[in-house]
C-alpha cells in the first residue's frame, strides 16, 4: 500500500530564532528524504532543535529557509496530522468526538465518520471508552487517543513527535508494539521523533542522528531489522545491540558537548 | 462498620450537630436573659415571627420580587459579559478597544454609582436592574476573556494542524475550552446580583427582601430582620445550586471530585 502515500524531500533547512544575544541558531542545513512508506526516526540530544523540525513540516513554524516538499498522492487529503510530544486530546471531547476531529474539520458527516473513528477506537483498544472524556483516562490511554486521531484523519505523511515520552516504560513499550502494529497494518510514511535510541531502533527503517547547538544531521544510520517487528525478540537480535552500540557513540559526543555548552552558559 | 465509614459517620453527625448546638446556645442564653432579645432575638422569637409573614404571603411576595430582579440583572449583565468577554479574548483588537475602558472602570465600587444610577433610571425596575447587571457584568467579562485566553497553546497546534478554519476553532476550540472560567464568572455574578439587589432595595423600593431589612429597622421588628437573612442565604443557596447543575450539564467533561 506505500504507493499511495507520500514521500518528503528536505532541502537546505535554516531556522533561527531571535533573542537578546543575537540571532539564535536552532537549525542548520538539514536536508533529507524520506522516502514512501518509510518510518523515518531522528534522534538527538535534547535542544538539538527536533522538535522545531517537525513543526516545520508540520506547518506549524516557518523556516527561516530552505524548502519542504511533501509529494501529494491524493488531492484533498490532508498533508499531515501530528501526535503530539505533551497531553493534547481535547479535555472537551469525548474519545469519540477526539478520534473523529480531522474528519469532523473536513466535512464530513457525524454518522460516516464515527464509523470510521469506530474502527480506530477499537484498533487501540478503547471501545469501551468511547464515550468517556481524556479525564477519565490514564496518560498512555490518552496518547493512544492522540495516535487514532492522527492515523483516523488519514494524511499522507503522520509527524510524531516523542509521544510517548511521558509515559512509564512498561506503557511505553505496550505502545510502540501497538503503534508498530498500526503502523504495519497502513505503511503510511511517518517522522517519529525521540530520544531514545532503543525506540527509534525498535520502530524506524531510517535513523537520522542529529547534533546539537546549533542542530543539524550528523548522519543517517539504516536500521535492517526485519519486519514486521516484535519488540520482544528485536531486544534478543544481535543486529540491534550492533546498531545500539553504533548510534551511541554518534551521539554520546554530543550529548557531552551539549552539556559543556549548558555548564558554560551558568 | 469499617473504619472509613465510621469516620464518615461521625464527620456527618458532627456537621449536623454543630449547628444545632449554636442555635440551642443561642437559645438558652437568651432565655437566661444573658443575650439582649431586643438587639438579638433568639431562634423561637424568629419562629414565631416567621409563620405570620408566610401566612399572609407577605415573604413569598418579598422574595419573588428580588428573584425576579436578580434573574433580570443576572441576565442583562452576563449576556453582553460573555460575548464581550469571548470578542476580547479572541480579537486583539476588539481587546485593545474595551479592555482599558474595563479595567479603568472595574476597581470602582458598584454601589458608589448607585445614586447616579437613580438618577438616570429614576426609582423604579430598571434602575435596580441595571445595578445588578453592571456587578454581573464586569465579573462576567473579565472571566470570560481570561477563559479564552487561558486556552493552552497547545490545543491550537492541534487545530491549526488539522486544518482548523477561524469559525471551527471558535467552535471546536476556543468556546468549550473558555467554558470553565466563563462559568466561574457566572458564579461570582451571581453572588455579586445578591449583594446588589439587598443595596439596591435598600435605598429605594417599596417590596423585595432588602427592603424587608430596611423596614425591620424602621420598625425595630428584630425578628423580621433575621427573617429575611434567613431568606437570603437560601436563596443564594439555591441559586448556587440552579449554577452548579446547568454547569454539569453544560460542562460534561469537567473533572469534579
Amino acid at each position: 500500500m506505500s504507493s499511495d502515500t507520500a514521500s518528503i524531500q528536505v532541502e537546505g533547512l535554516n531556522m533561527s530564532f531571535p533573542s537578546r544575544s543575537g540571532q539564535v541558531v536552532a537549525l542548520q542545513d538539514i536536508s533529507f528524504s524520506v522516502g514512501s512508506g518509510e518510518f523515518f526516526c531522528i534522534v538527538g540530544p535534547s535542544g538539538c532543535g527536533k522538535t522545531t523540525l517537525l513543526r516545520i513540516l508540520a506547518g506549524l513554524e516557518t523556516a527561516t529557509s530552505g524548502d519542504v516538499t511533501v509529494s501529494v498522492t491524493q488531492k484533498g487529503r490532508p498533508v499531515n496530522s501530528m501526535v503530539f510530544q505533551e497531553q493534547s486530546v481535547f479535555p472537551w471531547m469525548t474519545v469519540r468526538d477526539n478520534v473523529a476531529y480531522g474528519l469532523r474539520l473536513r466535512g464530513i458527516s457525524k454518522k460516516e465518520r464515527w464509523k470510521i473513528a469506530e474502527g480506530y477506537i477499537t484498533m487501540i483498544g478503547l471501545s469501551k471508552f468511547a464515550d468517556c472524556y481524556p479525564h477519565q483516562l490514564s496518560g498512555g490511554m490518552k496518547q493512544r487517543v492522540s495516535v487514532a486521531r492522527a492515523f483516523a484523519n488519514d494524511p499522507e505523511i503522520l509527524l510524531m513527535d516523542e509521544p510517548f515520552g511521558a509515559l512509564d516504560e512498561q506503557n511505553r513499550i505496550l505502545l510502540q508494539q501497538e503503534l508498530l502494529r498500526i503502523w504495519e497494518g497502513t505503511r503510511k510514511t511517518a517522522v517519529f521523533i525521540t530520544h531514545s535510541i532503543d525506540e527509534a531502533l525498535c520502530l524506524g527503517d531510517r535513523i537520522l542522528v542529529m547534533t546539537a547547538h546549533p542542530g543539524t544531521i550528523k548522519c543517517i544510520v539504516n536500521n535492517d531489522l526485519p519486519r514486521p517487528r516484535e519488540i520482544s525478540t528485536i531486544w534478543g537480535n544481535p543486529r540491534y545491540h550492533g546498531l545500539f552500540q553504533e548510534i551511541w557513540g554518534i551521539l554520546r559526543e554530543e550529548v557531552l558537548k551539549g552539556k559543556e555548552l549548558e555548564a558554560s552558559c551558568r | 462498620m469499617s473504619k472509613y465509614a465510621n469516620s464518615r459517620f461521625i464527620t456527618n453527625t458532627l456537621s449536623v450537630l454543630s449547628p444545632l448546638s449554636l442555635l440551642l446556645l443561642w437559645e438558652l442564653l437568651a432565655r437566661a436573659g444573658i443575650v439582649d432579645t431586643r438587639l438579638l432575638s433568639s431562634p423561637t422569637l424568629i419562629v414565631q415571627s416567621l409563620v405570620p409573614l408566610l401566612v399572609s404571603g407577605e415573604l413569598l411576595h418579598n422574595t419573588l420580587v428580588s428573584v425576579q430582579r436578580i434573574i433580570a440583572g443576572f441576565i442583562a449583565g452576563s449576556v453582553p459579559g460573555v460575548l464581550l468577554g469571548v470578542a476580547m479574548g479572541l480579537s486583539p483588537l476588539v481587546r485593545s478597544a474595551i479592555e482599558p475602558m474595563v479595567q479603568a472602570t472595574y476597581p470602582i465600587p458598584k454601589l458608589a454609582i448607585m445614586p447616579l444610577i437613580l438618577l438616570v433610571f429614576g426609582l423604579g425596575e430598571t434602575s435596580k436592574i441595571f445595578t445588578i447587571a453592571i456587578g454581573v457584568f464586569y465579573l462576567v467579562i473579565i472571566n470570560s476573556m481570561a477563559g479564552v485566553l487561558h486556552i493552552e497553546k497547545i490545543y491550537m497546534d492541534v487545530a491549526k494542524n488539522f486544518g482548523a478554519s477561524r469559525k471551527d476553532y471558535y467552535l471546536t476550540v476556543a468556546l468549550p475550552g473558555a467554558l470553565p472560567m466563563i462559568f466561574t464568572g457566572l458564579k461570582l455574578g451571581m453572588g455579586m446580583a445578591l449583594i446588589l439587589v439587598v443595596a439596591a432595595e435598600m435605598s429605594a423600593a417599596k417590596a423585595g427582601v432588602g427592603w424587608m431589612i430596611w423596614r425591620a429597622y424602621d420598625m425595630f421588628a428584630i425578628e423580621q430582620m433575621f427573617v429575611a437573612l434567613i431568606v437570603l442565604s437560601v436563596l443564594g443557596y439555591l441559586f448556587s445550586i440552579a449554577l452548579d447543575i446547568s454547569e454539569r450539564w453544560i460542562i460534561p467533561w469537567k473533572r469534579r471530585e
